[in-house]
């Protein structure tokens, strides 16, 4: 009887599958031709910001100078979506340190520990710093080129966690734990709050903003976009790090 | 801009700033700050309200030096700002009310990050009231899955994970269905802001052409992801588990705001994107009005089935989100009315119930069940009146909040033409019969039986819980005597939203 | 018959969006869910890069010169899409990583991955209270 339910729920589910695809395919037939440069897409709104966004916010890159400036609302709340999923997570998978003690068998084979690999702790002291470096230089010149936060807070994130595999846990913990996580992230959260309420404030108002936008293609030509860059990294980094580890072990100490 | 008016964007800001700082404190620090953030943001929302009704207008807010159809733009009226303050201390009574039942339900540490989510939680909901941009909006969706998720699960147990896995599943595959809403109207119209995709779609595209398909399609999304999430019969299997099995404040806001404001978002792209005018004649309308109305019936069904108090209400819940959606399902003005004020009083008076079942577990040893909870009233007084004034608005006797709600919706019930208006006097006239049983069955309950009027040995009244309960019944009868000036409001809150 | 072919990247983006959308609600095993919420975002970013795509443009990245000179705007893709990529993809991992969070939780405490098997024994567990 289940076996033959199974299969007919298998069955109505291709159905409604199909059904859905061919609702959503007669929809999209109806809309404009893909690239083509007279399409409803490409209107004044993204011939704004391509022709103003380097002057008025500075940013050569027109994407970032979009995230960050035109639609920096939409931005602002997407950080804040890293974080509440992060504290969603540290709801689920926390564990206080007496909760860890008697722990089932099975749960224990997740805080498994690497050996120490000579062969990988060598290697990854020259990849280590390259990788930082790499993800400073993305972060640093999100408005100059393609990168920006949230790219290079991932590869600096992705840094953190190849350190913690190579050199285990007590290693890292030195400069990065549980309390330099929280003052990271909410200093840097605060910043981008406060910051952009201040934009907000004066951008509605129209008050003359104090931030200069330099609009001359250097590293400090668009205002606060860099500093924002630097927080999106941040933030972004700390996640991708603090999931990562709450998924391993359960929370940042031993 | 004067300067009343910037109280819309601070009022979001604050809530996001005080939510990010309240990660570094701790549990009893966190609570005092987020008790005195939300009722901030309630008591300036205030002055917004007040400078709407004293003659102003509505208004968009540019968030940054671009407005539209550039920039990002919040947008308020009377209507936003009622329901913005509806939220705030529908969240404040709520937190204060069930402070005893987090301290005992959420361990040690977790009790800041549950203040923190519950921050974020009314940050997106005052988000996605007074958003202006469709993007925006799906952002804040987000936040409020997550953080209503989070405020679930923070009473640990194995009912609550499986309800939230539930409950993220369903809210997850709405709000898919919100985005590629979102990507299709975007494609369609080259706009994100609600305005410019209205000038758009009046302008460059003619009515029944086959450019119309994909706008007409992508509010159809719209209305199914957000029905989705909102558990719409019949998607709402997962709702009476996710708000039975959490601790009192978390069902009480889960049942009263968060649905609601998915579907306030509902009312504002309906009104604001296409207006009632260009949509009429899609047949979202009538499944909208047909699913409402099962709604209603199907709700108060399995609440008359169920022998557990908390479910109880949940069920009820879902009969009252047909409510809204029959109103909406009408697909005229009147009967947007009535959704929106079935919104504000259903706000009001189901978190008052919540908060007053866990009222009632305490003194029933911790139990939900039905035949524990027999004189369970007499136990706890506050409980009790709290039901007869909660029962009595749901069932909708007059000089009761509830009231407003049935009176609208008949009176745009009347309004109809042919099958519908059978329909919705069907649906209104049954679900009436079958929310008066069962209440009055709860109510029976509550005071039935005999010799079971002491409470338990050194059984104190937590003073929160006490003033929080006071103060909802309050409100509901306040509501409920001055009918007149909520139509009013809510008359001139529509009148400023086109 | 013309218009039925012109739109073909997007028909796949719709496509996949139809097969995620399914698994993510009909598929009963918590990993598949998982893989099905990513092959539906994914699909959604697919059909945003088509929506921003126009024949013959480059990246959105303008020069000093053309700066100083003013913006040829035909020579460049769209940004929005872009930006809305982004968010989207930010999303996603967040509730990618809750998910999984759950799914973790979900085996420690049932054992299975089967949400219906999951559901049932809660079901039995409340029945067996009473």
């Amino acid at each position: 009887m289940n076996k033959k339910f199974n299969k007919l729920y298998n069955i109505l589910c291709v159905i409604f599958a199909l059904i859905f695809i061919a609702a959503m395919i007669i929809t999209v037939s109806a809309l404009p031709n893909i690239g083509d440069a007279t399409n409803p897409t490409n209107n004044e709104v993204s011939e704004k910001y391509l022709t103003d966004s380097s002057w008025e916010t500075g940013s050569l890159n027109a994407v970032s100078g979009m995230i960050l400036d035109y639609r920096a609302f939409d931005t602002l709340g997407e950080s804040h979506v890293l974080f509440v999923a992060t504290v969603a997570v540290f709801i689920l998978l926390r564990r206080d340190e007496d909760s860890r003690k008697d722990l089932p068998t099975r749960c224990l084979n997740q805080s498994y520990e690497q050996a120490y690999d000579p062969i990988l702790a060598k290697s990854l002291e020259f990849l280590i710093p390259a990788i930082f470096v790499f993800g400073i230089y993305v972060i640093a010149n999100g408005h100059l080129s393609p990168g920006g936060g949230f790219s290079g807070g991932a590869i600096i994130g992705a840094a953190f966690i190849l350190y913690l595999n190579a050199y285990g846990l007590e290693s890292i913990e030195r400069f990065c734990n549980s309390r330099t996580y929280l003052i990271c992230s909410c200093c840097a959260l605060l910043f981008y709050g406060l910051a952009k309420s201040y934009v907000f404030y004066v951008g509605a108002n129209h008050l003359h903003s104090i931030i200069p936008v330099l609009a001359d293609g250097s590293i400090l030509a668009s205002g606060l976009i860099l500093p924002l860059n630097i927080a999106v990294g941040v933030v972004v980094s700390n996640t991708v790090y603090a999931l990562y580890i709450m998924f391993r072990r359960g929370g940042f100490s031993r | 801009m004067l300067f009343v008016q910037n109280i819309v964007s601070w009022s979001i800001l604050l809530l996001i700033v005080s939510g990010a700082f309240t990660a570094v404190l701790n549990a009893k620090a966190a609570k005092y700050l987020s008790t005195i953030v939300i009722a901030l943001v309630g008591v300036m929302n205030i002055f917004l309200l007040k400078y709407f009704l004293g003659g102003g207008e509505s208004f968009t807010y540019s968030m940054g030096h671009y407005g539209a159809p550039a920039g990002n733009e919040l947008r308020s009226g009377a209507l936003e700002a009622a329901v913005s303050i509806v939220f705030c201390f529908v969240m404040l009574f709520s937190l204060i009310g069930g402070r005893k039942h987090i301290e005992e339900d959420v361990k040690g540490k977790k009790q800041n990050l549950y203040y923190i989510s519950s921050i974020f939680l009314l940050c997106s909901m005052l988000a996605l009231v007074n958003t202006n941009d469709l993007f925006t909006a799906y952002v804040f969706v987000e936040i409020n899955t997550i953080t209503a998720c989070g405020i679930i699960l923070a009473k640990e147990g194995r009912q609550a994970l499986a309800a939230s896995t539930r409950y993220l599943i369903m809210s997850l595959v709405g709000s898919g269905m919100f985005l590629i809403g979102i990507c299709i109207m975007y494609g369609a119209t080259g706009h994100l802001l609600m305005e410019p995709i209205r000038e758009y779609v009046l302008t460059n595209i003619e009515p029944g052409s086959r450019e119309m398909l994909p706008v007409q399609v992508s509010m159809a999304l719209f209305a199914v992801g957000m029905a989705l999430k909102s558990a719409l019969w019949p998607f709402h299997s997962w709702l009476p588990e996710a708000h039975s099995s959490a601790t009192a404040s978390s069902s009480a806001l889960l049942s009263g705001l968060v649905l609601k404001a998915y579907i306030f978002v509902l009312i504002k792209i309906i009104y604001r994107v296409l207006g009632i005018e260009v949509l009429s004649g899609n047949p979202i309308f009538d499944i909208l009005l047909v699913f409402g109305a099962a709604a209603m019936i199907m709700g108060s069904v399995n609440a008359i089935r169920e022998k557990d108090l908390k479910r109880m209400l949940a069920y009820s819940s879902v009969g009252q989100i047909g409510y809204i959606y029959l109103g909406i399902g009408m697909g005229s003005a009147i009967g947007i009315y009535a959704a929106a004020i079935q919104i504000l009083v259903h706000a009001a008076t189901k978190a008052m119930l919540f908060i007053a079942s866990g009222g009632i577990m305490d003194v029933s040893g911790g139990s939900k069940k039905f035949k524990d909870i027999e004189g369970a009233g007499k136990r706890d007084p506050f409980a009790g009146a709290a039901f007869i004034v909660g029962s009595f608005s749901m069932i909708g006797i007059p000089f009761f909040a509830g009231f407003v709600t049935k009176y609208t919706l008949v009176s745009a019930a009347t309004q109809l033409a042919g099958w519908r208006m059978y329909l919705a006097f069907i649906a209104i006239i049954v679900s009436t019969l079958l929310t008066a049983i069962y209440y009055l069955m709860a109510i029976a309950k509550l005071f039935g039986g005999e010799n079971n009027s002491k409470r338990p040995e050194g059984f104190k009244f937590n003073i929160g819980y006490v003033a929080a309960i006071i103060i909802f019944i309050i409100a509901n009868i306040v509501i409920g005597l001055n009918t007149d000036w909520l139509i009013n409001l809510v008359d001139l809150g529509f009148s400023m939203f086109a | 018959m013309n218009y039925l072919l012109n739109n073909l990247p997007e028909y796949s983006a719709v496509i996949c969006f139809a097969i995620g959308f399914s698994i993510l609600l009909l598929n009963r095993n918590m990993i598949k869910k998982i893989l099905g919420l990513g092959i539906m975002d994914s699909s959604i970013y697919l059909f945003l890069a088509v929506k921003g795509y126009v024949a013959g443009t480059v990246a959105p990245i303008v020069t000093l010169a053309e700066q100083a000179a003013g913006v040829d705007t035909t020579l460049y893709t769209n940004p929005i899409p872009a930006g809305l990529v982004l968010t989207g993809i930010v999303v996603s991992v967040s509730v990618t990583a809750i998910l999984l969070a759950l799914t973790v939780k979900l085996h420690e405490e049932f054992g299975t991955l089967n949400i219906d098997e999951i559901i049932h024994m809660v079901r039995e567990e409340d029945r067996r209270k009473e």
